[in-house]
Order: C-alpha cells, then structure tokens, then sequence
C-alpha cells in the first residue's frame, strides 16, 4: 500500500498547467495498479480554488494547499517549503510532479530535508507484482533504464507528453489549507518577471507539432562565396511564421555568436537541441544545414517523424537517424515551402 | 561587498561526447563498457560554472574560487591537464566514480562534507556553482541537495546571467518554459547558482595559470579522500541502449520545386 501525493502548482492565471493534468493521468493509473494505496492532490499557488476545482473529480480521497501571495511565483525557498509541509501533511510514500521549471528547482531540496529520495524525468512507469518501475534516460538519452528502488518518500518528477491528460469535469473542491511552520525567510530573493530569450521573436513554442532546427550551414558562405545571413534570417522566420513551427539548432551555430562571426540574430543558447541542449518533444522534426552528429542527434530522441534536407548524403542524418534525408540546398528548398506555405 | 565571494564550483568528469557508449553490468549495477579507458571532459554545463566563476572572482576583488570533483582520481589528474590551464582555482578531490548510475542522493552528500572541511571557506560569502544538469545522471538534483546541506535557502536552476551589485547583491536570468527567462533578485550570498550555459566561451589555454594551478593540485590528487558512493536501494532491472534504426529514405534527384512540395504535404498530414 503506498500513500500517493499528487502536487502541481498553478499558472499564472491559477489554471493548472497541461504537464500537470498529465502527471495526475499517471498518479490515478499508480492508484488504480497498487491495491489500497489512496491519492491526496497537493496545490501550491496564490490562489488554488479554479485549479482545485477543475480536478475535484479525479477521485483523490483529499486536497491540501498551500497558497498564498508568498506562493505566487517560482522561487526556491518558498516553493521548497511548500512541498515538505504538503508531503509531511499526506505522510505520502509516492510523490508524483509535473518535470516545470519551478518544481525542478525547488523539489530536490524538499526531498532532502525530507531525507527521501528523487528521481527525475520519467518518460514511463508501470507497476509489476505490486513494485513500482519508472523508466528514464542516462547520458542525455543515450541510454534507457527502468528502475526501481525502497526507500521513501519517493518523489518522481514525470516528463511532459509521456501521459495523455486527465480531462474530467470540474466541481467544487473540499481543499484543506496547510500552513508553513518553518519560518524560512522568503524576502531574500524576489522574483522580478519572465522575460524573453530573443528581443526580436519568440520563436521557442513547445506546443508546437513541428520542430524546425537551423544547422551551421545556414551562416556559411554559398555557392556564390558570399554569406546570406540576412536571407537565412529571412527564410527561417518566414517558415517559422508559416506552419508556427519551434525553433531549434545546433550547437555550432549558436557558439558562432560567440566567435565573432555574422549570426542570427534570433538565435539563443536556449534554441540548442542535443547533448549540451534540450530534448524537446514534438511529432515532426526538420533539420536543415545540420549533419545530425550523434551529440546533436540524442536531442531528436522524442522527435517521431524526421525529415532533413543535406547537401551531404553520406551526414549522420542517413545513418538511419532521419526518416527522410533530401540531398538539396536548403536555402532554394525552403524559399520553395515558404512559397507554397504562404499560398495554402 | 567587503571580502569578495567564496566560490565553491562543483563538478566532475564525462564521457567525451563523440564516444560511443554502451552499457554493461558492473559487480556493483550498471557501468559504460571501458568507462575508465573513454576519453573524458569537463561536464559541459560544470564548465560553464567554472568559467562564469573564474570570471566573476576577477571582477570582485578578494573572491576564491575552489572546484569540488567527484571521480575517479587517475581520469581527474588526465582532465587537470587541461581544465588547469584555463582558469585559476583550487581543487579539492573526491575520489569515487563519476558514472551516471549513482544516487545524486549519495554524490550530494560527498560533496557537501567536502565543501564544509575546505580550511578558511566563509560560508556567509559562499556561492555554490555547478552545472544545472550533469550530462551523464542528468537528474538536475544534485547542486540543489548539496545547497540544502549547507543550509543555502536561495538556490535558482539553469542561469545564463548573473549581474552583481557593489554591495554584493545579484540579479539572475534563470531558463523556464517556453524559451523564456525568469529574472530574480537576491540580497547576497550565500546561494546555489546552478548554471546552464552562461555568456562566456571557453578561455584559451594559458600556460603560466597552468603552472600556478598545478602547485596546488597535484597535492590535492594525492590528499584526494575515497568517495564510494552508489545507488543504494535501487535496482536497475535493464539499461539498454535505443533500438530504433530507422530505414532512411535518402532522396539525391528530386528537384527543389518536388522537395518542397513533398515537405509541404508531409508537414501538413
């Protein structure tokens, strides 16, 4: 039997976030598996009443809170808090969260003073004879292990797009405030805003079904001798406006903003997929300009269809890496998708 | 400020990235094949610490910085002859395995003992660096644990700017969801600044800091204290490398105009 706390935070706005009803999904599947085990919702956020709300009838036999204008923004010491008083509350043995910003900073401290242990980004779970086995990736998804361990509390951070959404209806919630005992101080650090990566555009969309990554081909000279940076610029928005697609990249383009050459003036660090950059998940991936090198290729690990455009047919994209590989220029293609993009 | 900052940078050794890697069934778990003859680096976002560290210390008169790293001695001594050369700092070893198939639960309580037996570190000017994510275990926990340890209660995940004040103060731009930046402010050490990429590139070799360097590490190495950390209370039930090959269709004569069309159709199925 094992006492599961499911705990999300809410947005901005006081909604849940999506990666949040995925994770109840998961807690609500553990419950149905382990006979006996109960589910307890834990919310953290200025005010929880619509969040609380819209999952009143997931079947959690209760819902605490912690909430409050020290609770309304992503900050360590607060939300740290936050979490150890609703676990010690629930006496939770499980502890499933959504993979967020907020809760992957704060989380892994709460473990500690809980003395429990962690693990992060599940992409999968099951329950065998009664034990629970998470899956998860090593070596920046180079390798995949299922796991399992004894000790508790066990907090498991749950990645985003691993489980469909819960998607009940909403009712009024019974929810039982938690207050902090610990005193911390949470005046030292004050959160300021959220603000964008790129001045010019947003053109990271995680929600996105395309991922369109940009390779260090772009900002090379052509056939002509000449750079074409501001086409490359051009094309690349021009295709991201045109099918709303995320923006990606290698990370030899985006260290030549650091080397003194001409860049793109959208491109940040936080666009860099692979080994040293993000793993984002989408269905379709595009890679132009890259040769789809194995340290950038882990980053496509939940990419589902790939398609890349190369002038090399002999680049790691044909190593059985892309689904399709087009051996064209991708500047002359993608002026080309534009086109047709623009005229549907 | 008066004093400047401690800089306690934690970080260790990976498998260089263009390595194949596979795993094998080790007497204490899960392994690489040949862990101990692959060529290793610098865990990347570890170095970044380091270098955004050895940064902020020059710019803030009377800072230290130290690099805590967990590994196996012999790989540490091959990687100093590199790192060494880049930045001025003082190292303190733990010599235990460096693999991905650790508890961070484990690795977080190496490194905070360590960090508190380092002679003369003032822990009221303590900033604790490291990599938000180490690119084996790449749980994200560790520098968060390790903070907890020490009684940090100001921590902050995935920086890629840090501005400090005269007075000590800083103001951090953490990653968050959707390619955004969180912006904080915070009073002053102590804090854990667990960095992500960071605005700087990697320092050319200089040889003279190098030599500096060396003085003090080689006695760090053979002073280095065992570290056996493990996973315990975990069982790995399979560690298997990706099986999906995909059959790649590699089209060499098509024309543009049909390229495009293709892509256009595919994207809009």
């Amino acid at each position: 039997m094992e006492k599961i706390l499911f705990i999300a935070h809410t947005e901005q706005d006081g909604t849940l976030p999506a990666a949040a009803r995925e994770t109840l999904a998961a807690a609500l599947d553990l419950v149905n598996k382990i006979s006996g085990s109960t589910l307890t919702v834990g919310l953290i956020g200025q005010d929880i009443k619509a969040a609380a709300d819209s999952i009143a009838t997931c079947g959690a036999t209760s819902f605490l809170a912690v909430s409050g204008a020290d609770f309304a923004t992503s900050r360590y010491s607060s939300d740290a808090a936050a979490v150890e008083a609703l676990a010690k509350k629930a006496e939770a043995t499980i502890v499933l969260a959504p993979t967020t910003s907020r809760f992957s900073r704060a989380i892994p401290g709460a473990v500690q003073r809980l003395k429990g242990r962690i693990e992060t980004h599940i992409s999968g779970m099951d329950v065998v004879d009664g034990t629970i086995q998470v899956q998860r990736w090593y070596y920046r998804q180079r390798m995949v292990a299922t796991q399992t361990r004894v000790q508790r509390p066990w907090f498991l951070l749950i990645d985003g797009g691993v489980f469909p959404a819960w998607n009940g209806t909403a009712a009024a919630a019974n929810v039982e405030a938690v207050t902090i005992q610990s005193g911390a101080d949470f005046s030292r650090t004050t959160v300021l805003g959220v603000q964008s990566a790129s001045e010019n555009s947003q053109t990271i969309r995680p929600d996105a079904d395309i991922l369109f990554v940009a390779g260090a081909g772009w900002n090379k000279k052509q056939s002509d001798g000449q750079l074409h940076t501001q086409e490359a610029e051009s094309l690349i928005l021009g295709f991201l406006a045109n099918s709303n697609s995320s923006l990606g990249s290698t990370k030899s383009l985006v260290d030549q903003s650091h080397e003194g050459e001409a860049v793109l003036s959208f491109m940040s660090h936080l666009n860099q997929v692979g080994q040293t950059g993000s793993t984002p998940r989408h269905q379709k991936g595009l890679a132009t300009c890259c040769h789809g090198e194995e340290p950038h290729a882990v980053g496509w690990r939940f990419i589902n269809e790939r398609r890349a455009i190369n002038l090399d047919a002999n680049c790691g994209w044909a190593q059985g890496k892309a689904d399709v590989l087009y051996i064209a220029d991708s500047f002359k293609v993608m002026q080309k998708v534009n086109q047709l993009l623009a005229e549907k | 400020m008066t004093g400047g900052f401690h800089i306690v940078v934690c970080g260790s050794i990976v498998p260089d990235p263009l390595q194949t890697l596979a795993p094998m069934e080790g007497p204490t778990g899960p392994s690489l094949k040949n862990e101990m003859m692959l060529p290793a680096v610098l865990d990347p976002w570890a170095g970044h610490a380091l270098y955004e560290a050895a940064h902020l210390a020059k710019s803030v008169p009377g800072s230290k910085v130290w690099l805590v790293s967990l590994g196996p001695k012999a790989k540490l001594q091959q990687l100093m002859m590199t790192i060494a050369q880049k930045v001025s700092f003082e190292l303190v070893v733990l010599d235990g395995p460096a693999g991905g198939f650790t508890d961070p639960c484990e690795v977080a309580a190496a490194l905070a003992g360590a960090i508190e037996a380092i002679p003369g570190l003032d822990r009221s000017r303590l900033l604790l660096f490291g990599g938000c994510a180490s690119a084996s275990r790449d749980a994200g926990v560790t520098m968060q644990m390790v903070g907890e340890q020490l009684g940090i209660n100001d921590q902050f995940l995935g920086i890629d700017e840090l501005k400090v004040k005269p007075d000590g103060s800083f103001t951090v731009l953490e990653r968050v969801e959707g390619g955004q930046y969180q912006s904080s402010s915070c009073v002053g050490a102590p804090a854990v600044l667990a960095w992500a990429t960071g605005n700087l590139t990697e320092p050319p070799n200089n040889p003279q800091i190098g030599m500096m360097n060396m003085r003090t590490i080689m006695p760090a190495l053979q002073k280095a204290q065992p570290a056996p950390v493990g996973a315990s209370g975990v069982t790995y039930l399979n560690v298997d490398l990706p099986k999906q090959q995909r059959e790649t269709r590699i089209v060499k004569d098509m024309s543009v105009d049909d390229i495009a069309q293709e892509i256009v159709t595919w994207i809009k199925s």
